[in-house]
Formats: C-alpha cells, sequence, structure tokens
C-alpha cells in the first residue's frame, strides 16, 4: 500500500493538470527505508510529449545526488497519462528500473476528476496497490491521547472542568 | 587505474549488494568489461547484443552524459566518477512509435 500526504497528491495533480495536454512526471523522495514520501520534486517532461515522458538525464543526475545527500531515496515516481487509464503501458513496464519505487499514474483524460493509481512494477510484473491519503495535521499518534475524540485542531483535555 | 563506479539499487545484486565499485579502463567500454569480469552480468545489463549503450540507462562520467562524450568510446581518466542511473522514461504510447513522433529521442532531448 502507498501512504501518502492529501497536499502532496494535490501537488501531483496540480502539475499533472499544469502541463496537460503533455505527460508531466517526478518524483516524491521520502527517507531511505521509510517508504514514506516526502519531498515532491516535479521534473521537467524532456520528450514534452502527449503519449511519452522522459526525465532529462542531466537533471535527473542532480536529483539523485540530491537524494543521496539527504540519505533519501525515490518512494514515489509519477507521471500522468493524459487521454488513457491510469494503467502503466508497456513502456511503462521496460523502463521501469527502481523496484522499490511505488510508480503512481494519474489520469487527467477527464476534466473534472481524476484517476489516482499505484502500482509495483519488478521484474517486468505489475501489481496494483491501495492508495490511502493521509492528512499530515493530523498526527495520528496524537489523536491516540484525545480521550473523546475531539478534533486535534481544538485542543481539548478529558477533564476540561466543564 | 582506479575509476569509482556508483551502482543503482536494481543492479547491485550483481555487485554483492555493493553500492560502489571500483574498476579500470581506458573507455567506458573498457571499464565495464572490467567490471564485468568480478560483476558477471553486469555488462549485459548495460549493453545491448548489439553493442551499444542500453536505452533503460543512463551512465555519467564525473557530471556528464555519456551519450555526449561518445557513450561506450567515452574516454576515462584515473578518479574519474562514473554513475549508473536507471532511465526514468515511459508514457501512454509505445516508445518506438512515440520516438518516431518525436523524430528520434535524443533530438527531442537537445531542444
Amino acid at each position: 500500500m502507498l501512504s501518502i500526504d492529501r497536499s502532496i497528491v494535490a501537488a501531483i495533480v496540480a502539475h499533472a493538470r499544469r502541463d496537460h495536454p503533455d505527460e508531466a512526471c517526478g518524483v516524491v523522495a521520502g527517507p531511505a527505508g521509510s517508504d514514506t514520501p516526502t519531498r515532491h520534486i516535479p521534473m521537467d517532461n524532456a520528450a514534452r510529449s502527449m503519449t511519452f515522458y522522459e526525465f532529462d538525464s542531466m537533471e535527473q543526475l542532480r536529483v539523485w545526488r540530491e537524494m543521496d545527500d539527504r540519505d533519501e531515496e525515490p518512494v514515489v515516481i509519477y507521471h500522468s497519462h493524459t487521454a488513457t487509464e491510469a494503467y502503466p503501458s508497456r513502456t511503462d513496464i521496460s523502463f521501469a528500473g527502481e523496484p522499490g519505487a511505488h510508480y503512481l499514474l494519474v489520469s487527467t483524460r477527464e476534466p473534472d476528476t481524476e484517476e489516482i493509481r499505484s502500482f509495483r512494477i519488478v521484474d517486468g510484473v505489475v501489481t496494483e496497490e491501495p492508495v490511502r491519503i493521509v492528512d499530515a495535521a493530523v498526527d495520528p499518534h496524537a489523536v491516540q491521547s484525545y480521550m473523546f475524540g475531539q478534533s486535534p485542531a481544538t485542543v481539548d483535555y478529558e477533564c476540561s472542568g466543564r | 587505474m582506479a575509476i569509482e563506479v556508483r551502482i543503482p539499487t536494481i543492479l547491485r545484486s550483481y555487485t554483492g549488494g555493493a553500492k560502489v565499485v571500483e574498476g579500470a579502463g581506458e573507455t567506458l567500454g573498457d571499464l565495464l568489461t572490467d567490471l564485468d569480469s568480478r560483476h558477471a552480468g553486469l555488462k549485459a545489463r548495460l549493453v545491448t547484443d548489439a553493442g551499444a549503450l542500453h536505452r533503460f540507462v543512463n551512465v555519467y562520467v564525473n557530471d556528464e552524459d555519456v551519450r555526449f562524450l561518445g557513450a561506450l568510446d567515452a574516454k576515462l581518466n584515473d578518479g574519474d566518477s562514473v554513475t549508473i542511473l536507471p532511465a526514468v522514461a515511459g508514457g501512454a504510447f509505445g516508445f518506438a512509435a512515440a520516438a518516431a513522433l518525436a523524430g528520434g529521442r535524443r533530438v527531442a532531448v537537445a531542444r
């Protein structure tokens, strides 16, 4: 399963909409081994195409080095399909070279709704996985301490005397 | 002469998990042959049967993409650092068709 913050998904969708009808692509880096995407990095589509995307090789070198320096890895690699469903094409599968990454696809073929799906692609085998969109504003550990399930936005303690 | 080579995750099965290995060679092609003598199978993942650099990888010498340095003929010097990364590409359409439309990959990239 891919767990990803709502604000990152919104940024990816905005990027895909902005570049539509060309395909958009990018990375979400996260701490190595955490499987948690935290840093959204929109990349140029060097192919500037409606049906193909390709990272610019020099930009990729810079971004991959930066991740290395920060002890991060590409947790999510995303791109958009602008006229077809959000499912990996044969080309996507043959190129998939990061076995640890979640391959996130966004389809922008419908003007009002986005289809967002995530896949593992290892040795040419595609496995779809659920996407769980989480709200960073709500700290799941903090919530557990609210005895009456109050919203964390308004701090209410168990014995407030009211 | 020693050249540091950075290996991507997907190819570390050939290097016993090592992220960085060392090799030697006058050219990139020589270096890959040298590496293959200790890490059998690595070269075949980088070079096609026709003897060209595989399309699914990017190889850099220091800060340059070797495609602009003569690919496998790229000259190497002692102390150079070679980085191998998986090329990140794909899309809704078959690559062959997309390349034909774009008039060839490197033309599209050079803009």
